[in-house]
């Protein structure tokens, strides 16, 4: 069979041809090249789990080389061979025994940064956070930046080394909002505001891209991320509110229709925008979930005022609820925002 | 009232205006027709009726399950080098957006449900009975009517790409997405019920094997010396019996809001989507592992078979088996870690799924210890089996690192996370499956797959498997994400996506050479004269090949583990064989047409809920109706195989072996 020279000539290609591209690319593993403390964190994580397993990994690897060399059937083969030896104790406590103790490292360090990473968790910083408003439509982003009064498609610009408060909720199909050079990713999913804190701590311009799909045009929900210095954000903010139309009722209405967009940007934005789009279906009995990402223990304190305000919509949509049975009955397609949260 | 009917066929019913469709409705046509003629012409429809259709036979549903899997390897594969060709370059208009979102949704769908499983059914219903020296299933009939529900499921969901539209909300299809707001067609429809008709019967088979692998095992041969394909088997049927009721039930509540207006998982009224992502996962992750388990049983009998040698470590294999299938239970949230559930619950499921990741190394040092101090040949099974083993590895070790949940948060919707789950897809459930075929083949046919193709399949899916996924997770890392059906130049995507195109292509030639592996086989048949293909070890190695359809004219009387070893170590040590007890007629199942006519029933009353037609509902009911009572009220189910015939077909399977 001559058959063999060649395919470990072709493997042997296609490794290098592998390896040439992967470290080609390296610098564009944004992954692996966080600017932000989430990011760093969750790539230091991903390093450690990596040499965590690699100890595992490579004498399993060698071992199994090893054995099917050695013990493979041939004439004058000296390995021993033993067909009925078929337990040994001490053996299996040795591999019952290793796999235990990585896992229960990699377990108490995982739980730990569980802790520590949670999404909903504000960042320790002596500046106040950044809130943006992120709303996924069918098939685009909408920012709002509820403290200037702005509003952006596809686009978001922000300060540096400042704490960005996400607010992800989505108007139809679940997305989840990705930047993966500042850290990891959140679902964003309709009749809830989830939190997900953020830094970037480098100027840059940052891939930023929906992660769960969405639908017909999902490839198009990626967004640029620009993180700059103060003076430079706010000269932005002043450009775009000078420079820029409003984003009117009937604007974001426009938007929510099934369609991609470029970058867009918009002066001012109908008050309560957000919050609206987050309740719009508890008029129809939904339940309008106020998450922080989360159990929200971390974010109790902070929460309580806003849970206060938020059983008292409950109730009132409850009893909102009761009066319009029967008047509501059959909307199961119709979606409009109409009642929300009112 | 014509013209209606004319305008709703071409804009609704058929799906029109795709070369691609097209070539495929009139391929489908053309086949139908070469199928109907060749059976004519050669007058076999009788012969495939009551050989095939009716059977009740355990050896021939599995190998009528193996056909049908194999069918749908094709098409799977055929989507999967549709997709991959869609990402070959950036911004490629190969495809359109909503043509491809079907095709990545029909790729996952039929790859697990149609593919994988009646691949395991196959093995299963091939194998069992013959390792625990049965004569069939515990349900002989409940069996048949288990392949034509999953047959006619296929068939129902299959058909949905040619008529009506395919789905495209994805393999899982998360609402609202696949409610009526986000997907009004009736692609939809076409996923629940083709999954729902195949689901029961994947259910009723779970509980068949179960039943059979307690009941009927041969006298003698206690829990603890069953041969570890059959333990792995046992698992994998327990794990089905607890988790497909989840997926009945979650489609049939998705089913409620789409046609009776009901609000489990809408936006409004009350629904609750995350809902509906919980209970599909609580039956979605221990389905991998019903379709891992399987494969793990299969290597074991491998490596002990191929390294002449015990396997080693039985009680830890048997425990390891056993506690992935209920550990299984509790990691479906792993699935969506960043879906806010807090710390708590994402610290738990992070701890569930590592915990899993301890038995199944535990199972790799016992295989590899199996090996050691053995006598290994390379035959083709078992290269399938030492290229599973550094593959699954490396596969388990992305999977720890997926289960990092804060480390996921990076990961997740990633090609990190894609590549991870075709690795131990391919490289333990498909690797561990053809092993499987190859091993058995002889067992099913009465003849070997040619070695020097094999040598060829082998190495091209290997290659090709490598060359396709490696870059993928370097792509993950690069910020790609899963179901994107297209990407700009400036991401620097492309050169690792033509190079996993290429490997997505190899693995396709690698089929086509499996194919010929096959055919050649057949054309320069050399009959497998000893029942023993392998040296085997277990019962099934010693009957005929292929066996007689009462499997063993003796009950087997069972005194260890490797019982067929065992006994073959004691002749050629000088031991005397067993003495033959007299023969006695064998009590056997009799064929039914019923299977197959309820779930053609079946099929019709899933085709009419699809497009919500009452008058094709009522009547298909009512078939599935009368096809029950029918059963209850039929006693004239079982026969006797005479002394004389039995006589008769071991004369002539001993004549074949001399």
């Amino acid at each position: 069979m001559n058959l063999k020279p060649k395919i470990r000539l072709l493997t042997f290609a296609l490794i290098m041809l592998m390896a040439v591209l992967l470290t080609g690319c390296s610098e564009q593993m944004i992954v692996l090249d966080p600017k932000g403390p989430i990011g760093e964190s969750q790539k230091d994580l991903i390093y450690l789990s990596v040499i965590l397993c690699a100890i595992v990994l490579v004498p399993v690897l060698l071992l199994t080389a090893f054995i099917v060399w050695r013990y493979r059937d041939r004439k004058d083969s000296k390995a021993s061979y033993k067909p009925n030896w078929e337990h040994s104790t001490k053996l299996e406590i040795i591999w019952w025994g290793i796999p235990i103790i990585i896992i229960a490292i990699l377990g108490v360090i995982t739980v730990k940064y569980t802790y520590e990473l949670e999404p909903s968790k504000p960042l320790v910083s002596d500046k106040a956070p950044l809130v943006i408003e992120a709303t996924s439509l069918d098939w685009k982003w909408l920012f709002t930046y509820p403290e200037e009064g702005i509003s952006t498609v596809n686009y978001i610009q922000i300060p540096k080394d400042r704490p960005i408060q996400f607010k992800v909720t989505a108007d139809q199909a679940m997305n989840s909002f990705w930047i993966p050079q500042l850290g990891g990713q959140i679902y964003a999913m309709s009749g809830m505001a989830m939190t997900l804190h953020l830094q970037a701590d480098e100027p840059g311009l940052y891939y930023g891209s929906g992660a769960n799909f969405t639908g017909e045009l999902f490839a198009k929900m990626t967004f640029d991320v620009k993180a700059t210095s103060d003076e430079e954000y706010d000269a932005w903010v002043k450009e775009i509110k000078s420079n820029y139309p409003a984003l009117t009722e009937d604007g974001f209405k426009k938007l929510t229709e099934k369609g991609a967009s470029n970058q867009q940007f918009f002066s001012s934005f109908p008050e309560g925008l957000f919050d609206r789009v987050v309740k719009q279906y508890i008029g129809k009995g939904g339940t309008g979930h106020h998450h922080g990402g989360g159990s929200t223990e971390a974010e109790a304190s902070k929460d309580a005022a806003k849970a206060n305000e938020h059983e008292q919509h409950e109730g009132m949509s409850d009893k909102e609820m009761s009066e319009m049975e029967g008047m509501d009955h059959g909307a199961v397609k119709t979606a409009s925002g109409e009642h929300a949260g009112h | 009232m014509f013209q209606n009917f004319i305008d709703f066929m071409l804009n609704d019913f058929f799906v029109t205006g795709d070369p691609l469709i097209l070539g495929a409705q009139v391929s489908i046509a053309l086949a139908s027709v070469a199928v109907v003629f060749v059976l004519t012409y050669f007058k076999k429809w009788r012969w495939l009726w009551t050989e095939w259709l009716t059977t009740v036979d355990h050896k021939k549903i599995g190998i009528m399950y193996i056909i049908a899997s194999i069918l749908m390897l094709f098409r799977g594969g055929v989507d999967a080098l549709l997709i991959r060709t869609q990402l070959a370059l950036p911004n490629l208009e190969f495809l359109h957006a909503d043509h491809y979102n079907a095709i990545f949704t029909t790729h996952g769908v039929i790859m697990i449900l149609f593919m994988a499983m009646p691949l395991m059914f196959g093995l299963f219903n091939i194998v069992v009975p013959l390792q625990i020296g049965a004569r069939d299933v515990a349900y002989p009939f409940l069996n048949s009517l288990s392949f034509w529900l999953f047959f006619f499921g296929a068939m129902l969901f299959n058909v949905s790409f040619v008529i009506g539209g395919s789905p495209d909300a994805g393999w899982l299809a998360y609402p609202p997405l696949s409610e009526l707001s986000g997907s009004p067609g009736v692609g939809q429809d076409f996923y629940i019920w083709g999954i729902q008709i195949s689901g029961i019967g994947s259910l009723a088979s779970g509980i068949n094997f179960v039943v059979t692998i307690l009941k009927m095992r041969a006298p003698g041969m206690k829990l603890m010396q069953m041969p570890m394909f059959t333990w792995s088997v046992l698992s994998s049927s327990v794990t089905i019996m607890f988790a497909f009721p989840i997926l009945t039930v979650t489609l049939f509540l998705l089913f409620i809001d789409r046609y009776l207006g009901a609000h489990f998982f809408t936006l409004d009224g009350g629904g609750n989507p995350m809902m509906y992502i919980n209970l599909i996962w609580m039956w979605g992750h221990p389905e991998v592992y019903i379709v891992i388990l399987p494969a793990f049983g299969i290597f074991s009998e491998i490596v002990s078979t191929f390294s002449k040698k015990k396997l080693f470590g039985y009680k830890s294999m048997v425990f390891a088996l056993m506690s992935i299938s209920f550990f299984s239970f509790f990691t479906w949230a792993h699935h969506f870690f960043t879906m806010g559930s807090g710390a708590n619950v994402n610290a738990f499921f992070a701890i569930t799924t590592m915990l899993i990741a301890i038995p199944t190394g535990v199972k790799i040092f016992n295989w590899l210890f199996t090996m050691f101090r053995g006598r290994i040949t390379f035959s083709q099974p078992m290269l399938w089996t030492i290229a599973f083993i550094p593959c699954f590895i490396v596969g388990g070790m992305t999977g720890v690192m997926l289960s990092v949940a804060p480390a996921d948060f990076q990961f997740h919707n990633s090609y990190f996370l894609i590549a991870h789950f075709h690795q131990v897809l391919i490289g333990g459930v498909v690797f561990g499956y053809f092993a499987g075929l190859y091993y058995w083949w002889p067992k099913m046919f009465g003849f070997k797959l040619h070695d020097g193709i094999g040598k060829w399949v082998f190495w091209l899916w290997n290659i090709g498997f490598y060359v396709c996924f490696m870059p993928q997770y370097a792509l993950g890392l690069m910020g790609m994400t899963r179901r994107f059906n297209e990407y700009n130049f400036d991401m620097g995507w492309q050169p690792l996506n033509v190079v996993s195109t290429i490997g997505g292509f190899i693995m396709g030639l690698a089929f086509l050479f499996q194919v010929w592996q096959i055919a050649h086989s057949i054309k320069f048949f050399k009959k497998e004269k000893s029942g023993d293909a392998w040296d085997g070890r277990t019962l099934e190695w010693s009957i005929p090949s292929p066996a007689p359809m009462y499997n063993f004219a003796r009950v087997p009387v069972v005194t260890s583990q490797d019982e067929w070893w065992e006994e073959k170590q004691r002749i050629a040590n000088g031991g005397k064989p067993k003495p033959l007890a007299p023969l006695e007629p064998i009590h056997m199942p009799k064929n039914s047409a019923i299977p197959f006519i309820m779930s053609v029933f079946f099929f019709i009353a899933g085709f009419g809920f699809v497009w919500g037609w009452t008058w094709m509902i009522v009547p298909g009911l009512l078939g599935v109706a009368i096809c029950m009572i029918a059963r209850s009220f039929s006693y004239d189910t079982d026969f006797y195989i005479p002394v004389d015939e039995i006589e008769r077909t071991e004369a002539a399977a001993l004549k074949g072996a001399n």
